[in-house]
């Protein structure tokens, strides 16, 4: 596919706003979807909607395929080992939950320690906090480098004996960073310790291999990534799912239900209690065939590259602006940065005006912009669909809009 | 002037602008030429907590009337301040409470404070109400 035929996917590029064309570079909170994503939405909707794995008719065998395709369609994205790793949540921050619980309940108690770091998003921070208070656990914090990565060295000075789990993103949403998530991973099973990863930045920028990472837990949110809102994915290492209790009870996660006693279904649906997201699941497949494409996609990477090397340059050029993760190798195309003497407010509310979608403020990172001593930022996240010339206006109308405001 | 002709004279003000950027650029202007606010009145307790821009606001009473002094780290909010308190400061409790702050809509500026956007915009128009409430008494 061509760059124009991929923008052609997504008809809001499209469109204008306030008379100018829209610029959409707040990828990272939510991705537009393509209409491939579209189509197979209403194809479940239209022709394909029943409940799945429960009656025996026709319709039902139809739902149920569909929402079983997504998940061998995920589980060969994520090069995982086994369908039954692949657990489908509402999203990172419930697959995450989901694993703060049940990884709770089994192997954490009194007194054992749980790391995450400094830069994580509230997603990932909360659930821990919860745990610790519940357990009486303690939470401890991982520190970044005064550029934004994470020290591996670091880590391994944090871990203990008591270190029960570590939680990591494998690229923050205001840093932009891919993190040596493999190193991580390597020593902290040396010292027996799991790794939950909050792939929700990940997936979109890296490709992602669970066994070559070797992580014990990786989740993401399918809207981040094309697909249906409220869909979401928990990879799980089968020992671990198996050793977890589960988190939410009720339909389809049991096997026998009686008043002496309940057993549970076997993985994944362990885990998948209730009516699942059956309309919006299989949007995944489509969803992630989009996402290789562009991975694979010699245009669309050079010219994310180009966006890349020009926005990078602009920011760290300008004496005016900081910017917040700077490793040039470990970069991807999402900006999160600070001017002197100007609020990110200000600077969106005009962008805004200018066509410009960008994102301002905490960005649910509050323990990270404590860090770096900063009220929030101004984020700029570029998608496969965004061109080099959208990038070029976006610096025009930032330095236009600095210039009102100083 | 009474509490309507100042409305009014804001929105005719405004309906000279009819770009976007032109509006902010005058809000901006309003935003520097407000009234410097004392640091030692940016207390928590007189902080308006907004998701991004954050806001001061205090208010005394004189001859029964209302004086407000308000502040905002954000230039753009800070200018819809000034407005705010050219309109309400040194009006009765009885005038601001049954006011509906309708004209920030007649002047465009209805979506800088729809609860969406988290500003500290509509919790400062929510605190004058509610100081004039309790002022009334
Ligand atoms: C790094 C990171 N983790 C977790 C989340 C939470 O994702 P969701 O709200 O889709 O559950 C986000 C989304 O903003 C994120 O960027």
């Amino acid at each position: 596919m061509k760059l124009t035929q991929i923008r052609a996917q997504f008809p809001v590029l499209d469109s204008q706003v306030y008379g100018k064309p829209l610029v959409y570079l707040d990828n990272a909170a939510t991705a537009q979807r393509p209409l491939s994503v579209e189509a197979s939405w209403k194809q479940s909707v239209e022709q394909g909607n029943a409940n799945i794995h429960r009656a025996v008719h026709y319709l039902a065998g139809v739902a149920t395929d569909a929402y079983e395709n997504a998940r061998e369609a995920v589980r060969a994205y994520l090069n995982a080992s086994a369908k039954e790793e692949i657990v489908f949540t509402a999203g990172a921050t419930a697959g995450i939950n989901l694993v703060a619980y049940a990884f709770g309940e089994a192997f954490v108690g009194e007194g054992d320690e749980i790391i995450v770091s400094v830069a994580e998003h509230h997603s990932n921070l909360v659930p821990w906090q919860l745990l610790c208070r519940r357990k009486k656990a303690v939470l401890k914090v991982l520190d970044i480098a005064p550029d934004g990565s994470l020290p591996v060295e670091s880590l391994e000075k944090l871990i203990s004996e008591r270190t029960k789990i570590i939680a990591i993103s494998h690229i923050s949403n205001v840093l932009g960073l891919v993190n040596p998530v493999r190193e991580m991973v390597e020593v902290c099973h040396k010292h027996n310790v799991p790794v939950l990863v909050d792939g929700a930045q990940g997936i979109v920028h890296c490709a992602v291999d669970v066994q070559a990472l070797d992580c014990d837990f990786y989740a993401f949110s399918g809207h981040k990534i094309y697909a249906a809102t409220g869909t979401g994915v928990l990879y799980g290492k089968k020992k671990w799912l198996e050793a977890m209790p589960p988190f939410l009870s009720g339909g389809e996660m049991i096997h026998t239900v009686r008043f002496s006693g309940t057993t549970f279904a076997p993985l994944p649906q362990k885990f998948e209690a209730g009516t699942q997201n059956i309309n919006a699941v299989p949007t995944l497949v489509p969803a992630l065939a989009f996402a290789r494409e562009c991975r694979e996609n010699p245009e669309v990477e050079a010219e994310q590259e180009a966006i890349l090397d020009y926005v990078y340059k602009q920011l760290t050029e300008d004496e005016r602006i900081t910017l917040y993760g700077v490793p040039r190798g470990t970069k991807v195309p999402l900006f999160s940065f600070a001017v002197k003497g100007v609020h990110h407010e200000d600077l969106a509310l005009i962008l805004d005006k200018m066509g410009i979608a960008v994102r301002s403020g905490q960005m649910c990172a509050e323990p990270l912009m404590d860090r770096l001593g900063v009220t929030g930022l101004l984020r700029a996240s570029f998608a496969p669909y965004n061109t080099l010339e959208e990038a070029q206006y976006f610096i025009q109308c930032l330095n236009k809009a600095i210039n009102m405001l100083v | 002037m009474t509490l309507e002709e100042k409305k009014q004279e804001i929105i005719e003000e405004f309906a000279l602008y009819d770009e976007w950027l032109d509006k902010y650029q005058y809000l901006i202007e309003l935003g520097h030429n407000l009234d410097p606010f004392p640091e030692e009145e940016k207390t928590e307790e007189n902080t308006i907590k907004g998701c991004q821009s954050r806001v001061w606001l205090i208010s005394e009473k004189k001859d029964g009337k209302l004086l407000f002094r308000a502040d905002s780290d954000a230039i753009i909010t800070k200018g819809i301040i000034s407005l705010l308190v050219s309109v309400y400061s040194g009006r009765t409790p009885e005038e601001i409470a049954a006011d509906d702050f309708g004209f920030i809509g007649a002047i465009g500026l209805r979506e800088n404070l729809s609860p969406t956007r988290a500003n500290g915009l509509v919790s400062m128009i929510e605190r004058m109400k509610e100081i004039a409430g309790q002022s009334r008494q």
